[in-house]
C-alpha cells in the first residue's frame, strides 16, 4: 500500500460506493415483491429491508469517504489476472459442455501456470492432465465421490 | 466429575486404532496444505471437508479435528519461513518469527511456534473441557431475544475490529449478512434474493463463499502483484532444536499467551487477532531482552503462537456451547458440522454427547500426534514451500475448485465460486477485511430467525429486547463497541484542533 496521493474523489471508493447504492435498491425491491406478512412481530422482508438500510448507509459512508485521500491499489499485472480468469473460464465450460473434470482442471491447472509465468504451456499440461487423473481416481475410487464425467473419465 | 468421566468415555472412541489412523491422516493432510502460502486454518478445513464427507461422523469429526489443528500449525510454518500470514492471528508471529529466521533461527522459531501451540492447545482444551458443561446449564436458559444479542455483539466485534477501519470492517459484514439473505425464508417459505435461479434456493454456502473469498480471491491477489514482489522461503540453517536458553526463555510465554488467548477467545466476540497483540507487548515489556525486539526475539514468536492457539481452541467454547461462530475458521467448522447433521448448541451436549466428548477428546488426540509427526517432519514441509509459484498456485486452484464440484456439481456454483474470487481479489486489493464477511453470511440468517422469534413470543412488542437484562446489556455493549472507534477518532481530531 503507498501512501495517498492526488486531490479530488477517490475512484475506487466511489465506485464502491456507488456499487453499494446499487446493491440497496435491487435488496429494497426485492423485499417489496415479498407478500406473504407474518401474524405477529416482523416478516420475512423485514431483514431485507434492513440490510438495503444498512447498505445504503455504509454507501453514503463510502461517497464521505471518496472526498478524502484513500489508497492507492499496487501496480497491477491485469494479464496475469486475465490468465487465471480465463482458467477458470475453462474450467466452467468444461463442466458446461459435459467434457467432465480431468479436461476442465487441465486446463484451469495450465492456464493458471501460465499466468504466474510459465512458459511451456504443453508441459504443464501434461502435468495437470496426470494431476487431475489422479484426483479423479482418488476421489472417485477410494472416496466414492461423483466428480463430473465426461469422455476421459469415462475410459476407468 | 461428570464432566471427566464423559470425557474419559470420549477418550475411549476416540483411541480406537482406526480412529487414530483418521487423526494421523487429518493431521497429515492439515498441515499439508495448511503450510502452503496464503492457506490459513478456515481454507484448510474448507478444502478438506469434501475428504472426510463419505465417512461416519464419529470417523470424520476425528479427522476433522487433526485437520483443524494441522492448519494451525501449517500457517505458523508460512508466517515465519515466507512471511506471508494466512490470516490476521499469524500477523504477529511472522512479525518476530520471519526476522529469527532471517537471521538463520528459523529452527527454534518453528520449535518455539510448535511446543508452544502444542502446550497452549492442550491448556485450551482442558478449559474447554470445564467450561462447556458449565456453559451449557446456563446457555438452556438463553431466550430468543439472549441469541440475538449475542449475535450483535459477535457481528460488531468481528467487523470492527478486524482491518483498517470501521467503515471497511461493516461493508464487509453487510456484504455477508446480504449473502446470507439470499434463498428460501425458512419461516414462510418467501424467496429472497434468487432472481429465479434454482441453485439459489437452498442459500449460499459456507464453503463456496470461503473458497471463493480465501482461495481464488489471494491467487488473484498475488498474480496481480507477483511480477513486482516475487517471494521466496528462506531457507533454515544451523540446528532446527531449540538450546537449553531457548527452552528457558520460552516456556513462560507460552503459559502467558495460553492465559490471554483462551479467555477472549471464549468469549463469545470476535478478534481472534486481539490475544496475539496483547500477547506480544506483554512479552516485549517483560522480556530480559528488549533489544531484541524487531530483530528477532523468540518471546515474541512463543508468546502469541500460543495466544493464537488457545484462543483458536477458546472459540470452539460458543461455537459448540451456543452454535455461535466468532471467526471465519469456526463459521467453516461450523458449516462442517451441518454437513454431518450435527447442529451445535446447548441441545448437543444433551442429545450426542458422545460425539461432542469424543470430539474434545481427538483434539487433545491431534494435539500430540500433531507434535509427535511435525518435529521430526518439519524438513517435508519446508520442501512443500519450495514449489515453485505457478505450480504451487495451480494446484491451489485446482484443489479449491474440486472440493466445489464434489460438493454440488453445477455451473451455477462454479460461476459462484469464480464471482467470490473476484469480489476476495477486490476487498484485497482495498483494504476490506474477508472474515467479516464469512461470519455475516452464517451468521445473519441466524440472527434474522432469532429476532422474529423473538418478536412472535412478545406478539411483536420490540420492548421483549429490553425487558431482559441478558439481552438489554449484550445488547447495550454491541452498541458500545459500535460506536467506539467513531467516538475515539472524533475525540482524537478534537483533541489535535486543541493542540
Amino acid at each position: 500500500m503507498q501512501p495517498p496521493a492526488r486531490t479530488g474523489f477517490h475512484r475506487p471508493t466511489l465506485i464502491i460506493g456507488v456499487g453499494l447504492f446499487a446493491l440497496a435498491a435491487v435488496t429494497w425491491f426485492d423485499a417489496r415483491s415479498m407478500t406473504i406478512r407474518a401474524n405477529y412481530g416482523m416478516g420475512a422482508d423485514a431483514a431485507s429491508y434492513f440490510v438495503a438500510a444498512f447498505l445504503g448507509v455504509l454507501g453514503a459512508g463510502h461517497l464521505i469517504a471518496a472526498m478524502r485521500p484513500g489508497i492507492r491499489a499496487d501496480d497491477t499485472d491485469w494479464a496475469g489476472v486475465g490468465w487465471v480468469l480465463l482458467a477458470l473460464v475453462g474450467l466452467i465450460g468444461s463442466i458446461w459442455m459435459g467434457a467432465g473434470f480431468i479436461i476442465g482442471s487441465t486446463l484451469l491447472f495450465a492456464f493458471t501456470a501460465r499466468s504466474f509465468g510459465r512458459r511451456a504451456l504443453l508441459a504443464d499440461l501434461l502435468i495437470g492432465l496426470a494431476l487431475s487423473t489422479l484426483i479423479f481416481l482418488l476421489f472417485n475410487k477410494l472416496l466414492q465421490l461423483a466428480l463430473p464425467a465426461g469422455p476421459l473419465e469415462r475410459l476407468f | 466429575m461428570d464432566a471427566l468421566t464423559q470425557l474419559f468415555h470420549g477418550f475411549g472412541a476416540a483411541i480406537l486404532p482406526m480412529n487414530l489412523l483418521f487423526a494421523a491422516i487429518g493431521v497429515l493432510l492439515g498441515t499439508a496444505v495448511g503450510v502452503l502460502p496464503g492457506i490459513g486454518p478456515a481454507l484448510t478445513v474448507a478444502l478438506l471437508l469434501p475428504v472426510t464427507f463419505q465417512l461416519d461422523p464419529g470417523g470424520s469429526l476425528i479427522m476433522f479435528a487433526g485437520i483443524y489443528y494441522g492448519g494451525m500449525y501449517g500457517g505458523s510454518t508460512t508466517a515465519i519461513l515466507l512471511n506471508t500470514p494466512g490470516e490476521a492471528a499469524s500477523v504477529v508471529t511472522a512479525l518476530e518469527g520471519n526476522r529469527m529466521a532471517r537471521s538463520g533461527r528459523g529452527g527454534p522459531a518453528l520449535a518455539t511456534a510448535a511446543l508452544g501451540s502444542f502446550v497452549a492447545a492442550l491448556i485450551a482444551t482442558a478449559g474447554l473441557a470445564f467450561l462447556a458443561p458449565w456453559l451449557v446449564k446456563v446457555a438452556v436458559r438463553f431466550g430468543p431475544w439472549d441469541y440475538f444479542g449475542l449475535m450483535l455483539i459477535a457481528f460488531v466485534t468481528v467487523s470492527a475490529t478486524f482491518g483498517s477501519s470501521p467503515l471497511r470492517g461493516l461493508t464487509s459484514l453487510a456484504l455477508g449478512l446480504w449473502l446470507g439473505l439470499i434463498g428460501i425464508d425458512q419461516l414462510t417459505g418467501q424467496t429472497r434474493l434468487t432472481f429465479g435461479v434454482p441453485n439459489l434456493f437452498d442459500g449460499i454456502e459456507v464453503t463456496t463463499l470461503a473458497v471463493g473469498l480465501f482461495a481464488i480471491g489471494e491467487a488473484l491477489h498475488v498474480v496481480s502483484r507477483h511480477a513486482f514482489a516475487p517471494e521466496k522461503p528462506i531457507p533454515i540453517k544451523g540446528s532446527v532444536w531449540m538450546t537449553r536458553k531457548d527452552w528457558g526463555r520460552s516456556w513462560k510465554p507460552w503459559l502467558r499467551g495460553a492465559a490471554i488467548g483462551f479467555p477472549i477467545g471464549a468469549l463469545p466476540a470476535g478478534g481472534a487477532e486481539i490475544p496475539t497483540f496483547l500477547s506480544y507487548t506483554a512479552e516485549r515489556k517483560l522480556s530480559r531482552h528488549p533489544e531484541e525486539f524487531g530483530t528477532g526475539a523468540i518471546e515474541g514468536v512463543a508468546g502469541p503462537e500460543a495466544a493464537n492457539n488457545a484462543s483458536a481452541a477458546g472459540s470452539l467454547v460458543p461455537l459448540l456451547t451456543l452454535g455461535l461462530p466468532t471467526s471465519a475458521t469456526a463459521a467453516v467448522m461450523l458449516a462442517g458440522f451441518q454437513q454431518y447433521n450435527i447442529q451445535p448448541g446447548p441441545l448437543l451436549f444433551v442429545q450426542h454427547a458422545d460425539l461432542v466428548w469424543a470430539l474434545i477428546a481427538s483434539l487433545f488426540i491431534a494435539n500430540v500426534m500433531l507434535l509427535v509427526l511435525n518435529l521430526p517432519l518439519v524438513g517435508l514441509w519446508v520442501q512443500l514451500l519450495k514449489i515453485p509459484m505457478p505450480w504451487l498456485y495451480a494446484g491451489i486452484l485446482v484443489f479449491a475448485t474440486m472440493g466445489t464440484i464434489a460438493a454440488n456439481p453445477s455451473v451455477v456454483e462454479l460461476l459462484l465460486l469464480s464471482g467470490f474470487g473476484v469480489l476476495g481479489f477486490i476487498m484485497r486489493r482495498y483494504d476490506y477485511p474477508v472474515a467479516p464477511v464469512i461470519v455475516g453470511l452464517i451468521l445473519g440468517p441466524m440472527a434474522d430467525s432469532q429476532l422474529r422469534r423473538a418478536l412472535q413470543m412478545s406478539l411483536g412488542d420490540p420492548m421483549v429486547l429490553f425487558r431482559h437484562p441478558g439481552s438489554a446489556i449484550m445488547i447495550v455493549i454491541a452498541a458500545l463497541a459500535l460506536l467506539a472507534p467513531f467516538l475515539f477518532r472524533g475525540l482524537a481530531a478534537l483533541r489535535k484542533e486543541e493542540d
